[in-house]
């Protein structure tokens, strides 16, 4: 795929040097921080579940970079990616995985929990399906106070057989609210294949019964994606159209940190197939062909990056663990 | 003071907090159009339109969820379940979003939102539509859950959890909507959240009891009076947080505790109650704490057996006199 793509696009339209180094730093902040966060899982250094996004990183890449810096973004578990691409500060993020003071959220919601006020993160909710609904009633506040915001509403294949994802696509047609809905098909539900959870495994699909514009798209192809969320994005700030779509991308690792291999449920084959697909080898090469970047520039933007990932990692590490009397704040927000 | 019925005193309390903040709004089934299922929010559609009263389709997990997101947005909606059962449709968006976001969030986001409906026994409503929910919610840290007993406490605890900042579940009862009592005319009255009321004041036995069991209390109190009984009635209101103190201040003044519920026994309040008082008040105990509970059985429809299932005035009698040793044995 890659090697079809390249000529392609090699006689399409130039890139904008400026817009492919923010695509590519970005997309390549995501895939260190989450092999740095791997590293640290090994090393017992997070706990629990670690859900890593690698793969996919041009999916939250294409998408963010069509929105405004006060539009809204709302996950599931599997949000890292979703969470620095939205502007995050890595820093406080990998505290957070570390469980430690300095993270978003002082260590009280880990990895699956990620939240970030500042930059309009809504998290980081590890009920599959659950966010949804909360998505929609964002897009309902958005409206009800005639704001011209919009909200990205990412969600997995797995969450399609919900309940919650029909009455949410429901609601937001019914209602017409400024959300999009953007599935990111990684072809698995932890280890559940699409065809055998879906009657339609055509997720885009489902946005026609419930009448509102929906298509699928290339995942890893990051100008792709910001074609197609960005007529979506346009169509919600205009006229509070919701949309839904479908990424089609993949996972290259297991589901979390549990399923390492992720080859219980498919093959090696397929996962080294997948990976001609890398969505960040695809944009260097793509900006390497038509001369946005070279060598050099890609060889400073992976040093910058691998440098804010190690200060990350070191601030991490530095930070002390929440304090004890932490366990009793937060529970209700007082006066 | 005016004299209202509850469901008046609820409509009230809606009306002035939304005339009040116009981040107020009302959404469920039924609320607008058919002026609520159970006419609790008659009228409001007229008066503020359709934009603040919401009519939903049937997807309780659905358009809770949406109360949730414009709560995180700061908006401050009042959800209404058509009756509270209805809301275990809707409990892991309950539970697992709006109790612990702000929680999980470091204290980023809040969720000022108000869950409010019938629940508990009515009159024959059988198994699925007879349930006191507050038993499923008051265990779940970063929820509030009010039972609201009088038309004054239903108007006054109501605008307290609308002006909350935290999700407050606010359970009503069908068999109360009808019933009247004084109401304050202030728009600014409020009950705060998490204080008990000693309804009657009595130096015997304490009883705990909220909504139709207090007035079952009430009669028995009267009853007991006359055989030289002084019973003192508390009214938890908030059951969490709960008032402890007052509880455990009558339970030291009267001695003798009898906790009352219409929901089944086991795990339930009086199993809570029982356990603080005697944690907190054990060496003060003339008696063990008694506890007059729902059977341990679903909510049956015939009219003999529901009764069986219900916690009676006879049966509240029953046991103070047993706790007072005044039963003759």
């Amino acid at each position: 795929m890659a090697k079809t793509m390249a000529p392609q696009k090699a006689t399409g339209p130039a890139l904008d040097p400026g817009l492919v180094r923010k695509l590519l730093t970005d997309m390549l902040l995501i895939r260190r921080f989450e092999e740095k966060a791997a590293e640290a899982y090994a090393l017992g250094k997070i706990g629990g579940f670690l859900h890593l996004y690698i793969g996919q990183e041009a999916v939250a890449v294409g998408a963010t970079s069509v929105l405004r810096p006060d539009d809204y973004a709302i996950s599931a578990y599997r949000e890292h990616g979703h969470c620095l691409a939205k502007g995050s500060d890595p820093k406080r993020m990998m505290a957070e995985l570390f469980g430690r003071r300095d993270g978003l959220s002082h260590g009280k919601g880990g990895s699956m929990h990620l939240f970030d006020k500042s930059v309009n993160f809504l998290g980081g909710h590890a009920i599959v399906g659950a966010h949804l609904p909360v998505a929609a009633g964002v897009a309902f506040a958005i409206k009800y106070e005639a704001r011209d915001q919009v909200i990205v509403c990412y969600f997995g294949d797995g969450a399609v057989p919900q309940g919650e994802f029909h009455e949410s696509l429901n609601l937001a047609a019914l209602w017409k609210l400024p959300v999009i809905y953007l599935c990111e098909n990684n072809r698995y539900a932890m280890g559940t294949s699409t065809d055998r959870a879906l009657a339609q495994t055509q997720i885009w699909k489902f946005g026609q019964t419930y009448g509102i514009p929906s298509e699928k798209v290339d995942g890893m192809d990051v100008f792709a994606v910001r074609d197609v969320v960005g007529r979506a994005v346009e169509r919600a700030r205009r006229d509070t159209t919701p949309s839904l779509i479908e990424a089609d991308t993949y996972r290259f690792r297991g589901h979390s940190m549990r399923d390492p291999a992720g080859a219980v449920y498919r093959t090696k084959e397929e996962v080294e197939h997948e990976k001609e697909r890398d969505p960040i080898a695809l944009l260097r090469q793509r900006a390497l062909a038509g001369g946005a970047l070279t060598e050099a520039d890609v060889r400073a933007i992976e040093k910058d990056v691998s440098d804010r990932i190690d200060e990350a990692v070191a601030f991490a590490d530095a930070s002390p663990e929440p304090p004890a009397e932490g366990l009793f704040t937060d529970i209700y927000k007082e006066g | 003071m005016a004299v209202m019925t509850y469901r008046e005193a609820l409509n009230q309390a809606l009306r002035e907090e939304m005339r009040r903040d116009p981040r107020v709004f009302v959404i469920g089934e039924e609320v607008g159009l058919y002026d609520g299922a159970y006419k609790v929010t008659q009228g409001l559609l007229k008066e503020f339109g359709a934009k603040r009263v919401v009519d939903t389709p049937i997807c309780e997990s659905g358009f809770t969820g949406v109360g949730i997101g414009a709560a995180m947005l700061g908006l401050r909606p009042v959800v209404e379940m058509m009756t509270f059962n209805f809301s275990l449709m809707a409990m892991d968006q309950i539970v697992n979003t709006a109790a612990k976001l702000h929680y999980m969030s470091g204290g980023q986001f809040s969720v000022p939102l108000v869950i409010r409906g019938p629940g508990g026994p009515a009159a024959q409503l059988a198994a699925q539509h007879s349930q006191s929910m507050e038993t499923y919610y008051y265990h779940v840290p970063g929820l509030k859950v009010v039972r609201p007993t009088t038309p004054m406490d239903a108007k006054g605890l109501l605008k307290s959890a609308i002006r909350d900042d935290n999700p407050v579940i606010f359970i009503e009862s069908e068999t109360l909507y009808h019933l009247k009592g004084e109401v304050p005319d202030d728009p600014d009255f409020l009950i705060p959240l998490g204080r008990a009321i000693v309804r009657r004041a009595g130096t015997d036995v304490t009883v705990v009891a909220y909504m139709g069991m207090m007035y079952r209390a009430l009669e028995a109190a009267e009853e007991l009076a006359k055989e030289g009984i002084s019973v003192e009635l508390v009214d938890p209101r908030t059951l969490r947080p709960m008032d402890t103190e007052t509880i455990i201040g009558s339970a030291r003044k009267t001695h003798r505790v009898v906790v009352v519920e219409a929901g089944a026994g086991f795990a339930g309040m009086g199993s809570e109650i029982a356990a603080f008082v005697t944690e907190q008040a054990f060496d003060d105990l003339d008696a063990p704490v008694e506890r007059v509970t729902g059977a341990n059985a679903p909510m049956p429809y015939a009219r003999n057996l529901e009764k069986l299932k219900t916690p009676t005035t006879e049966k509240i009698l029953a046991a103070v006199r047993r706790v007072c040793n005044a039963n003759g044995s």
